[in-house]
This record gives C-alpha cells, structure tokens and sequence, in this order.
C-alpha cells in the first residue's frame, strides 16, 4: 500500500512538472514569435543583435518563459526517460500549431492540421508506456 | 537558409538532451520549487558536460529566434521536431533506455506528423 501511494505521487510529480512545461513553452513561443516578427534588424551571426533583440518586451518575456520552460524540463529529466519526456513533450508542437492560428494568425493547412494530430496520436501512444527504464524502480515500474 | 537554421536547432537540441538526460539521472531526481531550482543552478555549474549541454540549448536558441522573424511558429516548433527519431534512437544506443514496441510506434508516428505539419 505504501509503495503503491509512493509510486503514484512520483506519477503524479512527473505530470504536474510536464503541464508546467508545456504551459511555459506554449507562452514563450508564443511571446518570442510575435516579439521577434516586431524586431527591425534581421538576425545574423552577430551576437549583439540578439541581445538588443531581447530588450523588446514580447522578447523579454519570451526569453524568460522558455528558460524557465528549460530548467522545468531538465527536473523531468530526473523523473522520467528521454524516450518518455522526448514523444510526450511533443503535444508541444500541437499547441504551437493551434496558438500559431488563434494568436499569430498564421494560416495553417489541413496537411498541417493532420500531421498535428498524428504528433498527438504519436504522444499518447508512448505516454501509456512505463515512465522509467534505468532506474531502480525498473522491474517494479515495468508491470 | 531556414532549413540551416532548422539543422543548428536540430543538432544542438540533440547533443544537448544526450548531455542533460545523461547527467541529470546522475545527479538525481530534482524538485520544482524556488529551492529546486537555486539547487539545480548549482548542479549546471558543477557538472562540465551539464553545462556544455545548457550551452548547446543556448544555441538552438538563438537560432530559433532568428528562425521564427522570419517564418510563422507553426512552421519553426513542428520543424525542429525532426530531432525526434534520431534522439529516440540515441537514447537507446547511448543511454541504454529500453524502447518497446508501444514506444516506437509512438515515436514513428510523430515523426510521420513532424513530415506532415512541415510538408
């Protein structure tokens, strides 16, 4: 009993940090394209012209939330495979796909729509699968 | 030049998830909280291939700011998703991780989508 409790509030933990990840890297996507398309000066090798990039506030914002999207992912990293975090994240480019439509106006095509699904379809599949495969909890979680 | 800059993102994303999923099983499991992360800052800076793969994300993400001035974000997340298969296939040749069959039919159908959505 106390080991199943244990085991489901680390399954609980792993899909609490996803959704906070993939709530900050739909925002700062989001954020970052909208801010850049603003930006007058085409990017290029030069590192300056990042930096003052950034000083635009959609930017800004757009930097933070996906830094902070970067070290959510990185303590799922410690939760779960890579072959787990890589295939589930991807409900990611779904979401960009849509807010790119609804916020930034983008036309988005029926191939695009279908290939959409089938990153989801493709996400779940492996979501149904064990969390973790190195771990100790390896036989346990294997089931 | 888009698909240069889709290339820099795919390559860098790669080496880092390899070098981050490496060294964060590791370090051990992390917590979300404000403590969590000052501890996980700690730990970047500690770990040199910890680090070389945070620098790795930093430059895919450079060149996913220069990717989306240009093309819609519909277009620039899906096509960086090419990593997909190949980062897959890493994790099961270098990390050892044990792919079954639900996990690569999974992976193979977003791949199918990542050719569809960027198409």
């Amino acid at each position: 009993m106390n080991t199943f409790t244990e085991r489901s509030g680390a399954v609980l933990k792993t899909y609490s940090v996803l959704l906070l990840f993939l709530a900050l890297k739909a925002a700062g996507n989001s954020a970052m394209a909208w801010g850049m398309k603003q930006v007058p000066e085409r990017m290029s090798m030069n590192p300056a012209l990042y930096l003052r990039a950034m000083l635009h506030p959609f930017v800004a914002v757009g930097v933070v939330a996906l830094i902070l999207a970067l070290l959510t992912r990185m303590a799922l990293f410690s939760l779960a495979d890579l072959s787990f975090v890589l295939p589930v994240t991807a409900v990611g480019y779904v979401i960009a796909v849509f807010l790119g439509k609804v916020f930034l106006h983008e036309t988005v095509t029926n191939q695009r729509w279908l290939g959409a699904l089938l990153i989801f379809a493709g996400a779940v599949l492996v979501g149904s699968t064990s969390r973790n495969t190195t771990s100790a909890a390896r036989t346990e979680a294997l089931k | 030049m888009k698909w240069l800059l889709v290339a820099a993102i795919v390559l860098a994303t790669v080496l880092g998830d390899l070098l981050q999923s490496h060294e964060m099983k590791q370090a051990g499991e992390q917590s979300v909280s404000a403590r969590g992360f000052a501890r996980l800052l700690e730990t970047i800076a500690q770990r040199r291939l910890l680090f070389l793969g945070v620098a790795c994300n930093a430059v895919s993400f450079f060149a996913f700011m220069a990717l989306v001035q240009t093309e819609p974000l519909s277009f620039a997340v899906p096509a960086s998703a090419s990593s997909f298969v190949l980062e897959t296939l890493l994790a099961k040749f270098v990390l050892h991780e044990r792919i079954g069959a639900r996990r690569a039919a999974g992976a193979l159908a977003v791949l199918a989508g990542v050719v569809l959505v960027g198409g």
